[in-house]
């Protein structure tokens, strides 16, 4: 896609959107609502149009085909099963369409519902199966056709979280195996880095990063990214040459072309280290443990450094040894950070 | 105070929901259908009203101007006079809206939220109305009416018909309404906070189906103002039967057209304030 | 706070303290009373009417009438009519309905169009009558159209003006229950619009229409009776008869027949009723 522009009225959903899937890869558009990425899907599925901005699939400008023509199959958020038809027709209709004679319909609907492991199911109706299920029959209807592209518009956000983390492993593997060139859409990060090959943040019609989830993740490339993309830190801190200096330490940057002065650094939990103070003196990195909350293998640890508060990542067996109202000092790992520009409110430098 | 963000949390400053657009070549073709669909039926139903206006300004001689059927409406003396049928109607109008929705909508919440099973059989009552021949209907309700006239009441005792005839009209708008919402659940969360079904059903329910009221209402409300049938034979005087024996007691043979328009006008500006009156929705998109 | 009581209608509030067990469709109390009173009580009044003699008595043989051949044949004609006229209202309506629905929810026309089909709807009759009268009849504004009067199809269009809108009223909201998701997954999988409405939409709606038809079906059987009893000049249907039997002399002393006529009406009404109510029940599964 390029430089694809939308708007409704008055509101900007796309600005000019570059794009571009690679043949088999699984992109993963993120993003708060109203960012603009159920928009790229539609626009891409055909079923709306583009104000300005082209669409190339495998070569082929179908920025003009309308939706019926653009052989891509889709899953939608809400159930779209035709509730008037089983399991098995449900799958079968879009070769229903393309004429293939029922007896290969059939075949292939079967397979493709063993595909997804639900071939138990044929002659059951929609509301006869769970909300899993019928995403999963609705995976099965969108591939039957054996398109070249797979959308899927936030398919999971509907169903509870168990359902969620296993059906978002299933579609995973079912496009490894086909080996589909797939957009993915959700505004779930957990699912987006956990099951893409490459990660795009999108922000009020624009894409902030597109890369793969290790590197969106550990080289956010706006500080937008760094904070939407896991939970970040928020220091005071001060530019000068090619490091920042936070509550005391150096640390790298990541943009070395960042002007010195105030800025506020964005320091990611787990590159905070907490080791217990017996030192009893105070400085800018000792404070007192405020809390800490469980989440399995890790805990998150809220210190208190008096001006401020900072959180950190360590294995729940470490945290033990520090409960609340122990004294502790802090170590910053020397990853390179990056600093927040002024279009997200910077609490920290005002304090 | 350092600001924390955590894990996929989207920032509470939410932009507007952004409306669902429609392939543009889709788009074209379905308004040409629907400005050729609404420019045909809309000739269809007012020709015969343009009609109906021309002849009520015909003169005495074909093809003279002349208002004087619609005058005749006005300065006509009784009895009983004009006003007072007007009058008659509109609270007949009234009456009969607000005790259809008083009896429908707390029946219909109720009957949704407690007692499922019953749905089905008060579909089929709702519904019996709109195909019982008023006619009919008038030789069954006159011993019942007899009973009620012995005690001398206005006619304004119509409405208790009135309000059987609006019965399959308010169903099917009110119907609509809670069809779009999850009504279980509203309830099951008021009822975890504490609230009574009273206020469940009054505070929390009705409020979100107000625009299917409105509709009930404005139903209800055309249905008293064109009924004819059952306040004639049943010998009261509302509007139409107002109508009907101005022109049938007036020389002048446009007065029939005048009057039968004016019905019609009346009714339908008044359903198009009350239905302009819920127009204060959010510019919400679909 | 909150109360666990089960109380009969939300209108009364709960006893503070007190736990009552009342069963919950004792909720449906009022509603059940109102209609029994002024719709089931007239309905068992001619039900058991036809069959009484002016004496009290049992008297069977009112039923003949209900079967003579002058009978059958205003049963007939009617029905013609109502069948034909419910027809095309179903389909022009079902068109309408869709113009209506495929547009903004919150505008104008659709406003406009529902205001006028709740009006249309209940202004058949005396009015309706006239109105057409001086668009096509004798001295008619468009032209001088005496098939008007021809039997059934003239009339027909008339009461296409009243049944259309009745459509509308009847038939929107299972339109509007078709989930726009539907037809993008039907396009995204390849379907033309003509598709669509082939494999989808149509069936979907089907049970809905032809409910929808019924019901326009048993409304133009009841209307009928108001037309004709006005309007002598059109031809007749069983409504005029009981009309007849109602007002002239010799009906009201035999107000049996009447009776009976009203009973053969009803007994119509309810077989489409039923029919209508079932077709109903598969629709509302889907479209809900």
């Amino acid at each position: 896609m390029e430089g694809l522009s939308r708007r409704y009225g008055p509101v900007v959903a796309l600005d000019g959107l570059d794009l571009t899937v690679h043949a088999g890869e699984l992109v993963a558009l993120l993003g708060p609502s109203g960012c603009g990425k159920t928009t790229t899907l539609r626009l891409l599925a055909g079923l709306e149009d583009a104000d300005a901005g082209q669409i190339t699939v495998g070569g082929n400008d179908v920025t003009r085909l309308p939706a019926s023509k653009r052989d891509m199959g889709m899953v939608f958020q809400a159930y779209s099963l035709f509730p008037h038809m089983t399991v098995r027709q449900n799958v079968a209709f879009g070769l229903r369409l393309r004429r293939v004679s029922s007896a290969q319909r059939d075949r292939k609907a079967m397979e493709m519902l063993d595909l997804v492991s639900l071939a138990t199911q044929a002659d059951r109706y929609p509301h006869q199966i769970s909300g899993g299920q019928q995403q999963r029959v609705a995976l099965a209807r969108a591939l039957a056709i054996e398109p070249r592209v797979l959308l899927l518009d936030e398919p999971l956000s509907a169903l509870d979280a168990k359902v969620r983390a296993q059906l978002r492993d299933e579609v995973r593997r079912i496009q490894l195996e086909v080996g589909i060139t797939t957009l993915f859409v959700t505004h779930d990060q957990e699912e987006a880095l956990a099951i893409a090959d490459r990660v795009g943040v999108m922000r009020e019609g624009h894409l902030e990063q597109l890369a793969p989830p290790t590197e969106v993740y550990s080289r956010p490339a706006t500080s937008f990214v760094a904070e939407f993309v896991g939970l970040t830190n928020r220091l005071a801190g001060t530019v000068s040459g090619s490091t920042v200096t936070v509550r005391g330490r150096d640390l790298p940057l990541v943009d070395l072309s960042t002007p010195p002065g105030p800025v506020t650094a964005l320091v990611r939990p787990e590159a905070v280290t907490l080791a217990s103070d017996t030192s009893g003196e105070s400085g800018p990195l000792t404070g007192t443990v405020i809390a800490s909350t469980f989440l399995g293998a890790t805990s998150r640890v809220t210190v208190d450094l008096g001006d401020t508060t900072i959180m950190a990542q360590l294995s729940t067996a470490d945290a033990a040894e520090l409960p609340a109202g122990s004294r502790v000092s802090l170590t910053i790992r020397p990853d390179p950070v990056l600093v927040s520009d002024d279009s997200v409110p910077a609490a920290g430098a005002e304090a | 105070m350092a600001a924390v963000t955590s894990v996929g949390e989207t920032p509470l400053a939410a932009p507007a929901r952004r409306p669902r657009g429609m392939q543009a070549g889709r788009r074209r073709r379905l308004n040409a259908f629907r400005y050729v669909v609404f420019t045909v039926f809309g000739l269809f139903f007012l020709l015969p009203l343009l009609a109906l206006l021309r002849f009520s300004l015909e003169g005495n001689t074909l093809g003279t101007w002349s208002a004087s059927a619609w005058k005749q409406i006005v300065s006509y003396q009784g009895p009983p006079p004009l006003l007072s049928a007007v009058e008659i109607t509109l609270e007949l109008g009234v009456l009969t809206s607000v005790v259809t929705l008083a009896l429908l909508v707390p029946t219909m919440i109720w009957i949704r939220l407690r007692v499922q099973w019953i749905s089905r059989a008060f579909e089929f009552l709702c519904t019996l109305p709109l195909t019982i021949p008023a006619i009919v209907l008038v030789v069954g309700l006159a011993p019942v009416y007899n009973r009620i006239r012995h005690y001398e009441l206005s006619a304004l005792m119509l409405f208790w018909a009135y309000v059987i005839l609006a019965l399959p009209y308010a169903y099917r708008a009110l119907s609509a309404g809670l069809n779009s919402m999850d009504v279980k659940t509203l309830a099951e969360a008021a009822r975890s906070l504490g609230a009574r079904w009273f206020t469940v059903m009054f505070r929390v329910i009705a409020p979100n189906m107000w625009q299917a009221i409105l509709n009930a209402l404005l139903l209800s409300a055309a249905l008293a103002l064109g009924e004819f049938t059952i306040a004639y034979t049943l010998l009261y005087t509302n509007l139409q039967v107002e109508l009907f024996s101005i022109s049938r007691n007036t020389p002048n043979a446009s007065v029939i057209f005048s009057t039968s328009l004016a019905a019609l006008i009346f009714a339908f500006i008044l359903l198009l304030i009350v239905s302009y009156a819920g127009r204060r929705r959010r510019r919400g998109m679909r | 706070m909150a109360a666990t009581t089960t109380t009969k209608t939300g209108a009364r509030p709960a006893r503070a303290g007190r736990r009552l067990r009342l069963p919950a469709w004792l909720g449906t109390t009022p509603f059940l009373a109102y209609v029994g009173i002024f719709l089931l009580l007239p309905t068992g009044i001619i039900v058991v009417n036809a069959f009484r003699n002016p004496s009290g008595g049992l008297n069977l043989s009112s039923l003949k009438l209900l079967f003579s051949s002058t009978t059958r044949s205003y049963f007939i004609g009617s029905f013609q009519l109502c069948l034909i006229s419910s027809a095309a209202g179903a389909v022009l309506g079902a068109i309408l309905a869709y113009a209506i629905a495929s547009g903004d929810p919150d505008g104008t026309v659709r406003r406009l169009y529902i205001a006028v089909s709740g009006v249309l709807a209940q202004f058949g009759g005396v009015t309706l009558a006239f109105a057409f009268l001086v668009t096509i009849g004798p001295v008619g504004l468009l032209f001088h159209a005496s098939w008007y009067y021809s039997f059934p199809w003239g009339i027909a269009v008339i009461y296409a003006y009243f049944q259309v809108p009745l459509m509308v009223l009847v038939f929107l909201p299972a339109i509007d229950g078709l989930k726009v998701h539907w037809r993008e997954a039907s396009e995204s999988l390849g379907a033309s619009a003509w598709q669509y409405w082939r494999y989808v939409g149509g069936p979907l709606l089907a049970p809905a229409f032809l409910g929808a038809a019924l019901l326009l079906f048993a409304n133009a059987l009841s209307a009928f009776a108001t037309i004709v009893a006005w309007e002598n000049q059109i031809a007749y249907g069983v409504p005029q008869q009981i009309y007849v039997a109602i007002n002239s002399e010799v009906g009201l002393s035999n107000v049996n027949e009447a009776d009976v006529l009203a009973l053969g009406m009803i007994i119509m009404v309810a077989i489409v009723m039923t029919g209508y109510v079932l077709l109903q029940r598969r629709a509302a599964r889907w479209l809900r």
